[in-house]
């Protein structure tokens, strides 16, 4: 059985604009996809429906199935009862992901209380351990302080953390490094590709940077102005594009990178 | 054709510091760096390596608490009105987000002048060949003038910041981050237009980017700058080709890069 399907996806604001357009897509477990475009491709949008997220003024219609069950018409509380076990969402920007007036260890105590009934003391070491598995030094001070005492790459390892705390089946990364520094950029793809690994998740990676995607994803699907361009294995993408648009998404970042060849080549 | 590299810079930060007032710890430390001219320079390091701050004390924008900023060769003093006026006719400037940095309720062609209008350099009746003239040089069409910024897409709008950062025809362009609010085929075509700028317009650009790529692409030197130092300068190719310091290194090893159509890349 497929941890997500996309059945003719269709993101409609109430002024009648169609943001997402009939876009259709499967993941199996533990497969990771890269779900590529620019800006206004609708690629967040498309993981926002995923976890019944679209914001106020948006209709989704279409079938969206995670985990077996229909997120396309399931009530509020149905709805509560998915978001963080089958599936967890990490945001570009973790601040406001993070409560600034509330302890990072609480914010992760939170989930973990509420999924599974931990209290005192179990609940304590949960949210060290947790904080632990996202290779973060010092987990106890970490608990102990406000959002803003931490810096940008940790305070997305906590996200992270919440996002794992109730072990997905899925993993939902909106642009997880965009907000980074290249150097914490590639340590946090590096953990992400490591617990991914770890706990046989299934990962929709959502990005505009081909050369980010290509080093998380196995798979990647194109979008441009709501719809899939094409999709298939990263390196057949990369490598041989067949869409006319892809290929200009393939150059153009080529065309970029190149510089840094000559460059080293001298 | 290069110019020959002048003797004296055109800009240059001697043994420069910034500390934020009631502050001890500086910001940034003992910054030597000359700009000089035909040779666009690059500022590369983290968030909060002080880039932007050598930037701001580069634009006249912040005095550095100790050192100074050479301008030709003399120390900007920004109660000069005589050199400001000449310092801001060829040093100008272009920022990161382009749908801050336009004023939303002027029509273009009046933003375009502005510098023109504020240097004295023409009256509003007078800027209307050289503002086409500069909306041309962007790749914008002549009608683009008649129009508000918010009919304008971003990488446009970041055309019309360019168009006006150079209708004075300066010297020197300070940009912050110039394209990575872009997506990566806008980017390619602003890169392209700042290449295009240096080679035809004898532009010096000196620039503030995270993306070593886009570094790599415009400036013949870098210097790259760690917790309020810099740790490394010298031509891009030797700073970027063998880093010589450890940070560098890491830096130019993070950067992901497409898998080769050959094999594992």
């Amino acid at each position: 059985m497929n941890i997500l399907e996309l059945h003719d996806l269709t993101i409609r604001t109430t002024d009648g604009r169609t943001l997402v357009d009939g876009l259709s897509l499967a993941l199996a477990p533990g497969e990771r996809l890269g779900l590529i475009g620019e800006s206004g491709s609708g690629k967040s949008l498309t993981s926002l429906a995923v976890l019944g997220l679209l914001p106020a003024g948006m209709t989704a219609s279409g079938r969206v199935v995670l985990a077996g069950a229909p997120i396309t018409g399931a009530s509020e509380r149905e709805l509560t009862g998915v978001r963080g076990r089958d599936a967890a969402i990490v945001f570009q920007e973790p601040l406001t992901a993070l409560d600034p007036l509330m302890r990072v260890g609480r914010q992760i105590a939170g989930p973990l209380g509420r999924r599974r009934g931990l209290k005192g003391t179990a609940l304590r070491q949960a949210v060290t351990a947790a904080l632990e598995q996202v290779r973060l030094p010092d987990p106890e001070r970490v608990a102990r302080a406000f959002p803003h005492e931490i810096s940008g790459g940790q305070r997305q390892r906590v996200a992270l953390a919440m996002a794992l705390a109730c072990e997905p089946k899925l993993l939902i990364a909106d642009e997880p490094t965009t907000a980074l520094d290249v150097t914490v950029q590639a340590e946090l793809l590096t953990l992400l590709d490591t617990l991914v690994r770890e706990r046989d998740m299934a990962l929709l990676f959502v990005s505009h940077d081909l050369a980010v995607v290509a080093k998380i994803a196995d798979r990647v699907l194109v979008m441009r102005n709501g719809r899939a361009v094409e999709t298939g294995e990263v390196r057949e993408i990369v490598g041989a594009p067949r869409e006319e648009y892809t290929r200009e998404l393939v150059n153009s970042a080529r065309r970029l990178e190149s510089a840094l060849d000559l460059r080293s080549g001298r | 054709m290069k110019p020959v590299p002048e003797l004296k810079p055109v800009l240059e930060l001697e043994n420069a510091s910034f500390a934020y007032r009631g502050r001890t710890d500086p910001v940034v430390a003992d910054i030597a760096l000359p700009v000089e001219s035909g040779q666009s320079l690059a500022l590369v390091g983290e968030s909060g390596a002080g880039k932007t701050t050598l930037l701001r004390m580069l634009l006249g924008l912040a005095r550095p608490t100790s050192g100074a900023v050479r301008f030709d060769g003399d120390e900007l003093r920004p109660r000069d009105r005589e050199q400001m006026t000449r310092f801001r006719r060829d040093v100008q400037c272009v920022f990161q987000d382009p749908y801050s940095s336009l004023d939303p309720r002027r029509r273009v062609g009046g933003i375009v002048a502005e510098p023109l209008r504020s240097l004295g350099i023409d009256t509003r009746r007078t800027a209307g060949p050289k503002v086409a003239a500069a909306l041309e040089r962007v790749g914008l069409p002549a009608d683009a003038a008649e129009r508000y910024p918010h009919e304008f897409s971003g990488g446009q709008r970041q055309r019309i910041a360019i168009a006006r950062a150079t209708v004075c025809e300066p010297r020197v362009l300070l940009a912050d981050e110039p394209v990575s609010a872009l997506d990566v085929t806008t980017r390619v075509k602003v890169v392209e237009l700042l290449g295009e700028l240096k080679r035809e317009h004898g532009l010096t650009l000196v620039m503030v980017s995270h993306d070593l790529s886009v570094v790599a692409s415009l400036c013949e030197r870098t210097a790259v700058l760690e917790r309020g130092r810099v740790v490394e300068q010298g031509p891009t190719a030797q700073v970027l080709g063998a880093p010589a310091h450890p940070y560098t290194a890491r830096l130019v090893a993070s950067v992901p890069r497409l898998p080769t159509a050959a094999g594992p890349g």
